[in-house]
């Protein structure tokens, strides 16, 4: 299956990207050769695998559900762009 | 010890010489901080150095000697690989998103380290999120290998490679999601190891690919990576996925015997694609280690090849979800003037990620997109079983998987960068092994037109120690790992 300049433009949006109008071609056929190379995957018969998402089937630990952190949001936000009396800034969302 | 000695004396080695107070930490440090400043610019593999704070860092590790209070690693300095969170000090992973960012606390293995006494000297380049195998996708720049500046040092962990093999520090750390401790360590003529998934906690460690992901160190001999990896491993409470296994000591079962162990040759590895003069050499490697009488062992694992789309299709996947936090919100670079939200996110990320970074992130979006979920990203969780499965099989034959660690020696800057797949297949040999989790080493197996070639041992999961047991047996009937690059301006 082919993939578009336009298929790539959604994907983008949807990635939060912005690809420029003059390289989105580029961009395009890079994206295709690397499908088909993912493509080889479809040649592995899987019926009856169970996917794997932890290398060693590990679950998750769980602990008690006590306070282990202090509050540290000034050291966290003393990183970020824009804050103002402990909030992040972001430009106007509702007008 | 005259300056070269000292620059390329083992960890191990200089651990004694402080020990038995012939050289302090402050005069080591400061012997490798004047080398890192005389010669990185024709390397380019560290992006900042810590002066100020490895000097205190020495006079601690000097005090602590004193007091009798000493690990081995005490007052040995190290580079950390500029994806390991270091608090107050910037931590770029190499990347414009990050150019500014100073963490609010130090990654487990940085506190571990330094706890252990070693002195960090700063943090090394690398591939923009470690995503790469040759260290050009740097927004600070391409590092070169020390052997030839014309070629790569191979990536991700391209500075720390670099680095090491150029006398700077004996120890660095790394990370590895595909090969990106492994494939440098060979291409630079260095020791580095990739643990068990599981083994050293990622907590502080800038995601990429979180079930692939695992630091390691990188070193000149299977000797010092045992010495440090002593000191890196071991459950977190910060990071769910560390295994809760017990640590043995790494450096105490070095010299066991390596008579009768089983070491499988993959045919799929030894194929019509392997360069035969790179053959030539791992057969002439893998004979030493039957000379100590080791067993050789043809074996399969026959998704090899498949495991390249599968690896392309599961690290993308888990790294458009990690590098999603990278908004322009909270942390990282944010672009100037921001009509709305939107604007805001899109040109903060665009402007923040180099192209390869934005590549994946595409690749994986798209994977894990409604309609192409099951056919791209549960497809290639299901084969990555099937990996995993061939390895657990040839494991039942056979106690280390044996094979060339990259496919060619160190090519040269911008021979690969225009075609992804050819720079995707540098990690032919090494990345099935990230998707099994298991435990990987390269050691330096030989020089091809004078450039340094790594013989790769992949253990069972856990079993770090067989590796370092059969790296260390080899470095004692070879000298492959004491050959030394000449830097331009020095004898050595």
């Amino acid at each position: 299956m082919s993939i578009t300049p336009a298929d790539i433009a959604q994907v983008a949006s949807l990635a939060r990207l912005k690809i420029p109008e003059d390289a989105l071609q580029d961009v395009t056929d890079r994206f295709g050769r690397i499908l088909e190379l993912v493509d080889e995957l479809q040649q592995v018969d899987t019926t009856g695998v169970d996917p794997m998402s932890n290398p060693h089937d590990m679950q998750q630990r769980l602990r008690a559900d006590e306070i282990t952190e202090t509050n540290a949001r000034e050291r966290l936000q003393s990183v970020a762009p824009a804050v103002d009396q402990g909030y992040f800034l972001v430009p106007r969302v509702i007008d | 010890m005259t300056h070269t000695d000292l620059c390329y004396a083992s960890a191990t080695t200089l651990s004694g010489m402080l020990d038995n107070r012939d050289l302090s930490a402050v005069e080591l440090t400061e012997h490798c901080l004047a080398r890192i400043k005389r010669f990185d610019s024709q390397l380019n593999s560290v992006i900042t150095l810590t002066e100020e704070q490895a000097l205190v860092a020495a006079q601690a590790a000097d005090q602590r000697r004193a007091v009798g209070e000493a690990t081995p690693l005490t007052g040995i300095p190290l580079l950390h690989k500029d994806i390991f969170c270091t608090a107050g000090v910037k931590t770029t992973c190499a990347s414009r998103m990050l150019q500014e960012f100073k963490p609010p606390y130090d990654a487990t293995v940085v506190a571990k380290l330094s706890a252990a006494g070693a002195v960090t000297l700063g943090k090394t380049n690398m591939d923009e999120f470690a995503m790469g195998a040759s260290n050009e996708t740097s927004f600070f720049g391409a590092v070169a290998n020390p052997w030839d500046t014309t070629r790569v040092p191979g990536g991700s962990s391209g500075g720390s490679a670099a680095a090491v093999a150029a006398g700077f520090a004996p120890l660095s750390t790394g990370t590895d999601t595909g090969g990106s401790i492994r494939q440098p360590a060979a291409l630079c003529g260095i020791t580095g190891l990739k643990p068990t998934y599981g083994r050293i906690s990622r907590l502080g460690i800038i995601a990429f690919a979180s079930s692939l992901d695992q630091a390691g160190p990188m070193a000149r001999s299977a000797e010092d990576a045992a010495m440090m990896l002593n000191a890196m491993c071991g459950v977190d409470s910060g990071d769910s996925t560390s295994a809760d296994v017990s640590v043995p000591d790494f450096t105490a079962s070095l010299n066991r015997p390596i008579a009768g162990l089983r070491i499988g040759l993959p045919r799929e590895y030894f194929g019509g694609d392997l360069d035969p003069d790179l053959a030539a050499h791992i057969h002439k490697a893998l004979s030493e280690l039957e000379a100590e009488g080791a067993q050789l062992v043809d074996i399969d694992l026959p998704h090899t090849r498949q495991a390249i789309a599968t690896y392309y299709v599961i690290a993308p996947a888990e790294a458009s979800a990690n590098l999603s936090r990278y908004d322009g919100v909270r942390f990282g670079h944010r672009c100037d003037n921001p009509v709305d939200l939107m604007d805001l996110y899109e040109r903060s990320r665009s402007e923040g990620f180099g192209a390869e970074v934005q590549r994946r992130i595409l690749v994986g979006t798209y994977a894990l997109s409604a309609g192409f979920y099951d056919a791209y990203f549960k497809k290639a969780q299901q084969v990555r079983r099937v990996i995993s499965d061939d390895f657990q099989r040839a494991f039942s034959q056979v106690d280390v998987i044996a094979g060339p660690t990259a496919p060619s020696i160190a090519f040269h800057h911008g021979e690969k960068a225009a075609d992804p797949i050819a720079m995707y297949m540098e990690d032919v040999y090494t990345l099935s092994v990230n998707l099994a989790g298991l435990p990987g080493m390269s050691v330096p197996a030989g020089l091809i037109n004078g450039m340094p070639i790594g013989l790769q041992l992949i253990g069972r999961a856990f079993d770090e120690q067989t590796l370092l047991r059969a790296g260390h047996c080899f470095q004692q009937r070879t000298d492959w790992h004491t050959q030394r690059p000449t830097l331009a301006g020095t004898s050595s």
